[in-house]
């Protein structure tokens, strides 16, 4: 399989050969910040566009298909858009909090993003606690998500990040658990350890029962983490205008629904390495030679198709299931989710433990 | 892990820095933008809150259920307990029987958490 860091290792000995080291470094940090900016902004633009095509297939209709060949510029469009949408100054909020709200649910989004596995080699931080990392740094945002609301000084926004801050919560016990489950599995919390072990087979196929069952439960998690789908009652907009982000114009309503996206693909992203292999290929243990031509696949394409193919899942919940009540919601997870979780970490404990097949 | 090795930095902490740093860039950049090219007019009315026409009675910044509360609490209990359980997940096969015996008393006490809650009604929304 194809190995990124070839390239950046050349890359790095050809800058190291005429620069000092400081100013190698330096360069190749303003290199990835700008890799990661583009690939950030480009993929949010798909997802959004994604988003409404699928939503349009669902709904019998054509979606955005004005701008550009079958509307792919749409996205293009509305951000310029946003952009010179004027931004109101508000005189009742409180301004500090209400500026730093943005600030940190993108940063949070951001540093999820470079978290994640593209492909061999082309991954931008690999810690060996990598995947705690990501539910560390991805738990931020809730507390964006909850400045924004209380800054605003309004009671629908009040209310949509209460909400919102009790859905993401409560759901991030699943996510964490679940994740739990397959560290334990995997017996490693390194990204690139997890996606190694799943080698031959993904762990969606070798982790036995408790793997199916974790991976339904961190789905289910997940789209509640990203405020979507059936859960999508913090911006319930027959009942609270646009739930947190009510006050914020232009460009700033912009960063939420940019990291909104992103956190779609994140969660997705996430699922995709923890349960079906990241950038491996697709292997059945004894097919070599379906192996080998599934080798020939690029491991970017495998990953991003794995997301975006979960992605689809996710949208599809949204078009499914009809909007839950937050007591249903909060009842969904600490008396179903929570417990299921819970027994489901045993069991995984006892097969890891004891080698038990099931 | 060789596979790390983007353009051979090994130093995880300034890569996470240098996303950080991207993420606040990205606001910084737009906000700028649009500040350049977004239309500015000022109308008193413009910074009123959004709610439902008339002048808002009362402050925004209240009280609220205590039920958000209590989920609070209730998250705060079982997060620290996964980020337990995370080392230990870790090194699960090596610890082998002894470590499940340990870490048993220390789950059978978090569960017996949750049945308390779920008994007193804690997990009920009022």
């Amino acid at each position: 399989m194809f190995d990124f860091s070839i390239i950046t290792e050349w890359l790095n000995n050809l800058l190291n050969s005429f620069l000092p080291g400081w100013l190698t470094t330096t360069i190749e940090c303003v290199l990835i910040g700008v890799g990661l900016l583009l690939v950030y902004a480009l993929l949010a633009l798909f997802y959004i566009y994604y988003e409404r095509k699928l939503c349009a297939a669902f709904q019998c209709r054509l979606g955005p298909d004005r701008v550009g060949p079958w509307g792919l510029l749409q996205s293009f469009a509305d951000m310029f858009k946003m952009l010179i949408k004027e931004l109101i100054s508000l005189n009742h909020v409180d301004k500090f909090l209400f500026a730093l709200a943005p600030y940190l649910v993108i940063i949070a989004s951001m540093l999820a993003f470079a978290v994640l596995p593209w492909g061999n080699g082309l991954q931008i931080i690999d810690f060996n606690i990598g995947i705690f990392f990501l539910i560390a740094v991805s738990s931020i945002g809730v507390l964006g998500i909850l400045l924004a609301g209380w800054s605003s000084n309004n009671k629908f926004t009040l209310i949509g990040a209460l909400r919102s801050g009790a859905q993401m919560v409560s759901y991030e016990l699943s996510v964490g658990l679940s994740v739990l489950t397959m560290v334990v599995f995997a017996g490693s919390m390194s990204i690139g350890d997890i996606v190694q072990a799943q080698d031959h087979l993904w762990f969606l196929f070798s982790g036995h029962i408790p793997a199916i069952i974790a991976f339904i439960i961190y789905l289910i998690a997940g789209t509640a983490e990203t405020n979507r789908g059936p859960f999508d009652l913090p911006e319930a907009e027959s009942e609270l205008t646009a739930g947190y982000h009510t006050e914020y114009s232009g460009i700033h309503f912009g960063f939420f629904y940019l990291a909104e996206y992103l956190n779609l693909f994140i969660v997705s992203g996430t699922a995709a390495l923890l349960f079906l292999g990241g950038w491996m290929p697709f292997h059945i243990p004894g097919w070599e030679s379906f192996n080998h031509i599934m080798d020939y696949i690029p491991g970017v394409i495998w990953f991003i198709g794995k997301a975006i193919a979960l992605s689809f899942v996710i949208i599809w919940f949204k078009w499914t299931y009809p909007r839950l009540r937050i007591d249903q919601l909060l009842s969904l997870e600490w008396k179903y989710l929570l417990p299921i979780n819970l027994f489901n970490l045993v069991l995984m404990v006892l097969i890891v433990v004891y080698g038990i097949h099931l | 892990m060789l596979l790390l090795d983007i353009f051979g930095i090994q130093n995880n902490a300034l890569l996470a820095l240098v996303a950080l740093l991207t993420g606040v860039a990205l606001v910084a950049l737009a906000l700028w933008l649009a500040g350049l090219i977004s239309p500015r007019s000022f109308n008193p009315q413009k910074g009123e809150a959004y709610e439902c026409g008339i002048p808002t009675r009362g402050g925004s910044m209240t009280r609220f259920s205590v039920g958000y509360y209590l989920f609070a609490i209730l998250f705060l209990m079982f997060d620290v307990e996964t980020v337990f359980l995370f080392p230990w997940g870790v090194r699960v096969r090596e610890l082998g029987g002894d470590g499940l015996i340990s870490i048993a008393v220390f789950f059978g006490i978090l569960v017996l958490g949750l049945v308390y809650a779920w008994r007193k009604g804690a997990l009920e929304w009022k």
